[in-house]
Formats: C-alpha cells, sequence, structure tokens
C-alpha cells in the first residue's frame, strides 16, 4: 500500500531511535480508512524532501508493544524522532499543504 | 475545459459521476485529498444501502461506486478545492496543487464536517482521548472506560461498536430520548456494556496529556457529576460543508444550499448542488445517491439548452490550464 518501509517491535530501536537521522513515524492499521487516505501523501513527502527526513510505517497490530510505549490512541499518528526522542506529533489524515505545515521545520 | 466538474466523492459525488458519465459528460471528480469517499469511508458494516442483503463495510462500497463511475470515463482527481467562482458562465474551480480546472457545470456534493462539543480541552486533547473517529480509534481503547456523545444514528453505532473493545460505553445524550432509528436503539439497549446517561451534557474534558475523565452537567437541574474514562467519542450530528459557496450560492436557515424545491438547481444557473450539503434531515448514503442523481440529470438537462458554441467550447481539449497532478491512493 506504500513505498514507505516498515518498523517493527524488533526493529524499532535499531531503525528508529539509533538512527542518525530525522525519521517519522507513521502509525497505522489496515482497518483505519484514513491512513490509507495519507499514505500516499506521506510517500510524496518522503519523496520530494528524502535528503531531509526518512519516513516508515508501524503497523499498530503486529507491533502493540511500540504503540502502546508511545500511548497511540488515535491513527493515523506521525512521530517525528530525532536522536531517539519524539520532537514533532501529527494526529489525523490531512492534506498535503497542511501536513507539510506541520512539517516545515524538519522539510527546510 | 469541461462539460461538468463534480466536488465530493460520497454516495452523492460518485452517484452523479455515474450519471454524467454515462451521459458522456466525461466529469472530472475534485475527490479530496484525504477525505475522499466521504464519511462512509469511517464506517464498517454497513446495512441500509439497497443491494447488499448481507451488507458491505463502508469503505468497500466507496471504493465500488469510485470503479463504477470510472467504467463509464469519470475522471478522478485527489485533491481538495480551495477556491470557486460559480458566478460566469464557466465555472472555475481552484484546487490546492495550484491548478485551475473550467466548466460549464459544476455538481457541488461536499456533504458534512462534524460537529464539536465547543470546548477548550476538546482541541488539546484531540487525538489523545478526544476522537470522531470510532472505526479508527477503537481498538485503542480495549477494556478501557469510555463514553459516546449524542444520540443519533451515528452515536449509536460508535456505541454498539465500540463495545467489541471497551469494557464498558457510558452513552451520555442531552436529551430523554434518542434520535436513533429504532434497529439500532434496540441493539444499543440490549447491550450489557451500554450505560445511558440521560439529559446530561459534557461541559469538561480532564486530563494532562490523555483524556481522564469528563465533567457532565444535567441539562434540566443543572448537577454537575464527574466521570472517569480514558475515551470520549463524539458524535453530535453535522454540519453542510458550505464555506467554498459563501457569498455565491444561498444557504437555508439551516445552513444548507438552498436548491429549488425538489431538484438540485441552486440560485447560480449551472451550479448544482447534492446530497448532505442540502439535506438537514435524511442523511442517508441512500438518500445522497439519489440525489446524486438529481444533479447529474439537472446539469444534463442544464447542458443541452445552452448554446451550441460554449458547449463546442468544453469538449476542445483544455489549453493553457496547469494540468493537476493525480496521487493514487491505494484502494482507490
Amino acid at each position: 500500500m506504500s513505498s514507505a518501509h516498515d518498523v517493527t517491535d524488533a526493529t524499532f530501536q535499531s531503525e528508529v531511535l539509533g538512527s542518525e537521522d530525522t525519521i517519522m513515524v507513521d502509525f497505522w492499521a489496515e482497518w483505519c480508512g484514513p491512513c490509507r487516505a495519507v499514505s500516499p501523501i506521506l510517500d510524496q513527502i518522503a519523496t520530494e524532501h528524502s535528503d531531509k527526513i526518512k519516513i516508515v510505517k508501524l503497523n499498530v497490530d503486529d507491533n502493540p508493544e511500540t504503540a502502546m510505549k508511545y500511548r497511540i490512541t488515535s491513527i493515523p499518528a506521525m512521530k517525528v524522532f530525532k536522536g531517539g526522542e519524539v520532537v514533532k506529533t501529527v494526529i489525523g489524515a490531512k492534506p498535503k499543504p497542511a501536513l507539510e505545515h506541520d512539517l516545515a521545520e524538519f522539510l527546510a | 475545459m469541461r462539460q461538468t466538474i463534480i466536488i465530493g466523492s460520497g454516495p452523492a459525488g460518485y452517484t452523479a459521476a455515474i450519471y454524467a458519465a454515462r451521459a458522456n459528460l466525461a466529469p472530472l471528480v475534485i475527490a479530496s485529498s484525504v477525505e475522499f469517499g466521504g464519511e462512509l469511508m469511517k464506517t464498517t458494516e454497513v446495512e441500509n444501502f439497497p443491494g447488499f442483503p448481507d451488507g458491505i463495510m463502508g469503505p468497500d462500497l466507496m471504493m465500488k461506486m469510485q470503479a463504477q463511475a470510472e467504467r463509464f470515463g469519470a475522471e478522478i482527481v485527489y485533491d481538495d478545492v480551495v477556491k470557486l467562482e460559480l458566478t460566469g458562465d464557466v465555472k472555475r474551480v481552484h484546487l490546492g496543487n495550484g491548478g485551475v480546472e473550467e466548466a460549464l457545470t459544476v455538481i457541488y456534493a461536499t456533504g458534512s464536517a462534524y460537529r464539536k462539543l465547543g470546548l477548550d480541552d476538546e482541541t488539546r486533547l484531540s487525538g489523545y482521548g478526544v476522537s470522531w473517529c470510532a472505526t479508527c480509534d477503537g481498538a485503542f481503547f480495549r477494556d478501557k472506560e469510555i463514553a459516546v456523545v449524542g444520540g443519533g444514528d451515528s452515536a449509536m453505532e460508535e456505541a454498539t461498536f465500540l463495545t467489541r473493545f471497551a469494557e464498558k460505553v457510558h452513552v451520555v445524550h442531552r436529551k430523554d430520548a434518542l434520535r436513533a432509528s429504532a434497529a439500532m436503539q434496540e441493539r444499543a439497549f440490549a447491550d450489557p456494556k451500554i450505560q445511558f446517561h440521560w439529559n446530561k451534557e459534557v461541559s469538561g474534558i480532564h486530563g494532562d496529556d490523555l483524556v481522564d475523565g469528563v465533567r457532565l452537567t444535567d441539562t434540566v437541574d443543572g448537577s454537575v457529576a464527574d466521570l472517569d474514562l480514558s475515551g470520549l467519542f463524539i458524535a453530535i450530528g453535522a454540519d453542510p460543508r458550505t464555506h467554498l459557496v459563501h457569498g455565491q450560492l444561498e444557504l437555508t436557515a439551516e445552513g444548507t444550499i438552498r436548491v429549488d424545491g425538489r431538484s438540485s438547481r441552486t440560485n447560480l444557473p449551472g451550479v448544482f448542488a447534492a446530497g448532505d450539503v442540502i439535506d438537514p434531515d435524511y442523511k442517508q448514503a441512500a438518500t445522497a445517491a439519489g440525489s446524486g442523481v438529481v444533479a447529474a440529470l439537472d446539469a444534463e438537462h442544464y447542458l443541452a439548452a445552452l448554446p451550441t458554441d460554449l458547449v463546442a467550447a468544453a469538449l476542445q481539449p483544455s489549453t493553457g490550464i496547469p494540468s493537476t497532478e493525480t496521487n493514487t491512493p491505494v484502494g482507490a
């Protein structure tokens, strides 16, 4: 459904928390319509700003440990990680201009 | 230039697209970037749309409507309308990507947007326990205590759906009787996990980072009580999405777009409206679909009566207007 790479409970530490890059994690699930809607927009943003931000996906059904750790109660939830810390959270499917506005500090 | 542009991709928009496409109007559907498919994309089982005796999932129904429209030549764009110029013979539709589309007719079927309670903490805790989408967020409240605000069909549907996950579902309604259909009421009343709070209004939402409770005010005697819970699902209705046409299209006292009698004709020639945006009362997928049929037929009749040179211009390949970039959501 998307070109974004999947991370899991098992790989979250190494691929997200341990990474030196700015990484946005898209918390999603198959049954979430708005998640399906926002997915191609995230793909576009990732492609257009591949030098600034990396976008990965985490399926909350398959990876409940990470979803619980970050207290996800609403999806799609997009969290930007830098140096192992959450520096930004965006919740809900939004049009591309609105998402770019929310993420402006990481895309510039 | 096009013969017709349809704004909206719920049952009204897609049904109008099916009829317009079959009438060789080659409609362009502006489906929205993230809310394509409309409200049914957020529902689960739809049991009252004719033709599906075993029910159908809301998103599946919308994908079928879209496929049916595309089969006859409707073109779909996943973008948002940011501005409309509807008064002239040629209607101009400005898109989020900066492109402009022109057409001789516009069918406006933008539906409605969820109503908010209007509390400060509602916005702050939105996504942190406050939700408008039970199917999206319900699973995060497994074995928790939650509340649904509202007394209509969607509130009862959400409450019943949420009992799959939650330990207990409180239904908070500011009157002493439900507006929901008899079938939905019976199902909710029979559910041992659902507790009703009559004549109560949510007057406050508690919680620092996550919702941990709500304050209920009695609408009859004004008494106040707190209720501990971790999720609040708001289903208190929706308002017609008319902000794009303010100052151009006449509205009714209910805030819907005014149409002429049983037709879809607005106060502007060549502009037609369909679905929930003209309907303060029924708001069903099937009534919206019927309304979309009316709009497509009205647009067809209007085009047939136009001077032939105008229509000929619409059939020419467009020139000088930036083409719209389309993305392709999965499942679309």
